[in-house]
């Protein structure tokens, strides 16, 4: 096999929904093939759907934040030595305290859990939609609905007082922007941590009916623990989906004769959703695994210590496993895309997600039945700096 | 048809109960799959063999 050096992984999008074009060219000639990383080390990236979903499902491919080196560079800084993973905070962990701190999580979201949920759901989405009427047309979506919305669903689940999300919001937006220098990311996770840290020892003496609180009763944590993992619940639970809900919104508007199917029948919104899910591929650097031992894979030996970056919106652009894959057709099936990530830290919190999505967005153009963009599509601004892929804001108008 | 799980390997991602809710259920307390027909009617066969490959995991095997 030929290996292509790349001095650094493509970012360079050529339109505001596909991923940058070097990483098809790529995914022809050679699914896995040679990188250099920012800070010099030489290992690999994954564009295949085939070999995206091995790599995350081989358990000999750590998701040790120690062992990791960034694809892209972090704060401006190439990030040679990272500490290990903070104890709670076990998305960057292998089994078993991986597996540990996953497992008091995963029955607070199974489907069920999370159908139970749709009924709050669907009245946090009406009301936000209400106030974004009442607002007045032209109004910023983002701002009004796509943000608020599932900022609020996490910390009803959580135990967060809404009150307080300026605060959190805030660190979020300083901590996942490309745009910050490396000790401003370091400082808003530590805000972040302490938010949830002082949260958690309020909850411990005034306990309420939510998982922090039902975390602590476990008695198997200490509040630095719960400090991380809430803090990771709080950041994935409200800037992915928002990110959906407005960058889908914005494709949506472009397609009119989807979204004129989708309206027609709102029954066709769950597979819409995985739809969009393939298609946008938000967490647009992909994900890191690391070696632990020497790997034969795709026809390369990956040596022990060298980082894989897999490009889950390539893989998701894969002709080998979907027809047409660079046409958004909401009627295609889409399942099986790798959108949540694969392998056993796939996204905790999917089956919330898919519900925020099917609820939002069924009940915002159901709502609003004339939505249409408020500037040029091109005027929008594209979070090309964020770490996850979205609208900085989304102008709507409505009658 | 015959399926087989391993709750050890399990990750609880809900994918097998989200794709087939007669076959697969989640454990209330640590959301880890739960069989519910391990021979799954002709009917579900479909469903069930899309849900093994979509397990994260790796916890589910069709045997035949």
């Amino acid at each position: 096999m030929t290996e292509t050096l790349y001095s650094e992984l493509p970012t360079e999008r050529s339109t505001q929904f596909d991923p940058p074009a070097e990483l098809g060219l790529l995914r022809e000639t050679a699914p896995i093939s040679r990188m250099t990383f920012p800070d010099g080390h030489l290992g690999w990236l994954v564009t295949s759907y085939e070999l995206a979903r091995e790599v995350h499902a081989d358990r000999r491919f750590s998701s040790r934040a120690e062992l990791q080196h960034s694809p892209r560079p972090v704060g401006g800084k190439a990030v040679t030595q990272r500490p290990p993973a903070k104890p709670g905070m076990f998305i960057g962990m292998d089994a078993p305290d991986h597996t540990r701190y996953r497992k008091l999580l995963t029955g607070q979201f199974t489907v069920r859990r999370m159908n139970q949920l749709m009924p709050r759901i669907e009245q946090i989405v009406a009301d936000h939609l209400a106030a974004m009427r009442a607002a007045g047309s032209p109004v910023d979506l983002v701002a009004n609905f796509a943000l608020p919305v599932p900022s609020l669903v996490i910390c009803e689940l959580l135990g967060v007082p809404y009150e307080e999300r300026e605060s959190f919001q805030k660190d979020t937006a300083k901590a996942l922007s490309l745009d910050s220098t490396f000790e401003e990311i370091m400082e808003a996770f530590d805000q972040l941590e302490a938010f949830v840290f002082r949260l958690a020892q309020r909850k411990r003496v005034t306990p309420g009916d939510d998982m922090l609180s039902g975390l602590i009763a476990t008695g198997e944590l200490t509040d630095e623990e719960i400090a991380n993992m809430g803090m990771l619940l709080l950041v994935a639970g409200h800037e992915t989906t928002a990110n959906m809900l407005g960058l889908g919104t914005l494709l949506l508007l472009q397609h009119p004769e989807q979204l004129a199917a989708l309206r027609a029948d709102p029954s066709l919104v769950d597979n819409a959703v995985e739809e969009l899910m393939r298609y946008l591929s938000i967490i647009q650097f992909g994900t890191i695994r690391t070696a632990l031992e020497d790997i034969e894979i795709g026809g390369v030996v990956v040596r022990a210590g060298e980082s894989v970056s897999i490009s889950v919106a390539a893989a998701n652009r894969d002709p080998a496993r979907f027809e047409r894959p660079d046409e958004f057709d909401i009627h295609r099936p889409a399942g099986g895309h790798i959108g949540f990530g694969h392998g056993v830290h796939q996204c905790l919190g999917q089956q919330l997600a898919r519900i925020e999505m099917r609820v939002g967005f069924t009940a915002l153009f159901r709502e609003f039945p004339d939505l249409r963009l408020a500037v040029p599509a091109e005027e929008v601004r594209m979070r090309d700096d964020m770490a996850i892929y979205g609208v900085h804001e989304l102008p709507v108008e409505f009658s | 048809m015959k399926i087989e799980v391993d709750p050890e390997r399990c990750a609880g991602s809900g994918m097998c109960a989200l794709t087939d809710s007669a076959v697969f259920d989640q454990d209330e307390v640590d959301g880890t799959v739960v069989l519910l027909q391990p021979s799954p009617p002709v009917e579900h066969e479909k469903s069930a063999r899309e849900a093994a490959h979509l397990c994260p995991a790796g916890a589910i095997r069709v045997v035949e």
